[in-house]
């Protein structure tokens, strides 16, 4: 078995965080609260998976070119592609973030793991597109304008729930309780991170901290939401030790590719 | 749940190659704000356009169909309104 580069393996945390988040998002198509906002939210998982799709070609092509047995798994021809490397892989395999896998819960709960998340993307991204990778910053820089406006749309229903009725507001609470354990990691980098920013490809994730605090109190400001202080948060996904929950995405976006491999339709 | 519905707003588009907002539907949003987002996110996912206006449904006044027969049939015998009965000198060329 040959050994994965750091440059794979940051591709594929790249390509895993908003292949998770966006299909998290799908799962709401169809069942939004209003027709207008499932429409939203579903062009927001598309976003999302797209931008996936593109990190995912990259990183095929990266592991393709690892001489000898690939770790990562291939398809029914023997080659590695954004496909194989979406369905096939485990859960251990995984180097998404935990917040991108945590369950929908309700709007709350949906648009403050959105707004959590592109507070955090729009400057990864901007930071990718004046990158040394051409790649990565060729999709970084496309990416970028996408994310400006998830969070411009998540902030201000952020700002609405938070400073609606007396329910919405209880409900953001409750939201921010449940998801503010999981956004730290987001700032704990990863050896693959560390990698890039010194290879500088990718961000120095602490600089990118201060920002996203000054984003998240603007918006809390606004909804009369309090910025916690706890300062204890969980890691582990983006070394692969995940929540119970991603294993229960992954049984629903794989199951079709595992049980008919090499399926199309 | 009737009151519970968010007020409903027409919603004009421009194209990219048009001069003028085109009406292209409508939709429910809690206020001017949601409205051009969700526009956003409803009619112009296809490249439609580069502009958008809404106008909460409310304040637009319509004819009343009732009247079609007193408002446009009067109109249509009097063709002497329609600029053609004039000739025009050769050197005009783009009329």
């Amino acid at each position: 078995m040959s050994s994965s580069t750091p440059l794979l393996e940051y591709t594929l945390h790249l390509a895993d965080d908003v292949l998770i988040l966006g299909h998290r998002n799908s799962e709401w198509t169809g069942h939004g609260p209003i027709l207008e906002q499932d429409i939203a939210l579903s062009n927001i998982a598309l976003d999302l998976i797209g931008q996936a799709r593109n990190f995912y070609q990259y990183a095929a092509g990266l592991a393709g070119n690892d001489s000898g047995e690939s770790i990562y798994p291939a398809g029914g021809g023997g080659v590695v592609t954004e496909d194989t490397l979406a369905f096939l892989r485990d859960g251990w395999d995984f180097r998404n973030s935990l917040l991108t896998e945590q369950t929908n819960g309700d709007w709350a709960k949906t648009i403050l793991r959105q707004f959590f998340f592109s507070a955090f993307q729009v400057d990864l991204y901007e930071q990718l597109a004046v990158g040394r990778d051409t790649t990565l910053a060729a999709i970084g820089a496309k990416a970028y304008k996408e994310a400006l406006y998830h969070l411009r749309w998540s902030s201000e229903w952020v700002i609405r729930l938070g400073d609606g009725t007396d329910e919405s507001h209880q409900r953001m609470k409750k939201a921010l309780e449940e998801l503010w354990k999981f956004t730290g990691e987001l700032y704990i980098p990863a050896p693959y991170e560390r990698w890039a920013a010194e290879a500088e490809i990718g961000p120095d994730l602490s600089q990118l901290r201060v920002r996203w605090k000054e984003r998240v109190k603007e918006v809390f400001d606004e909804a009369g939401l309090t910025y916690p202080v706890t300062e204890w948060m969980q890691t582990g996904g983006k070394e692969g030790r995940h929540t119970e929950q991603l294993g229960y995405v992954l049984a629903e976006m794989q199951f079709l590719q595992r049980a008919y491999p090499g399926c199309e339709w | 749940m009737a009151e519970n519905q968010w007020p409903l707003w027409e919603i004009f588009i421009r194209s990219k190659q048009g001069l003028d907002h085109k009406h292209v539907g409508s939709l429910h949003a809690a206020d001017a704000q949601m409205a051009i987002e969700n526009a956003r996110d409803v009619y112009t996912r296809r490249m439609e356009g580069v502009s958008i206006w809404v106008v909460e449904s409310k304040y637009v006044h319509a004819s009343n169909p009732d009247d079609a027969a007193s408002f446009y049939d009067p109109a249509s015998d009097k063709v002497y309104r329609h600029p053609t009965f004039y000739d025009l000198p050769d050197e005009l060329k783009h009329m």
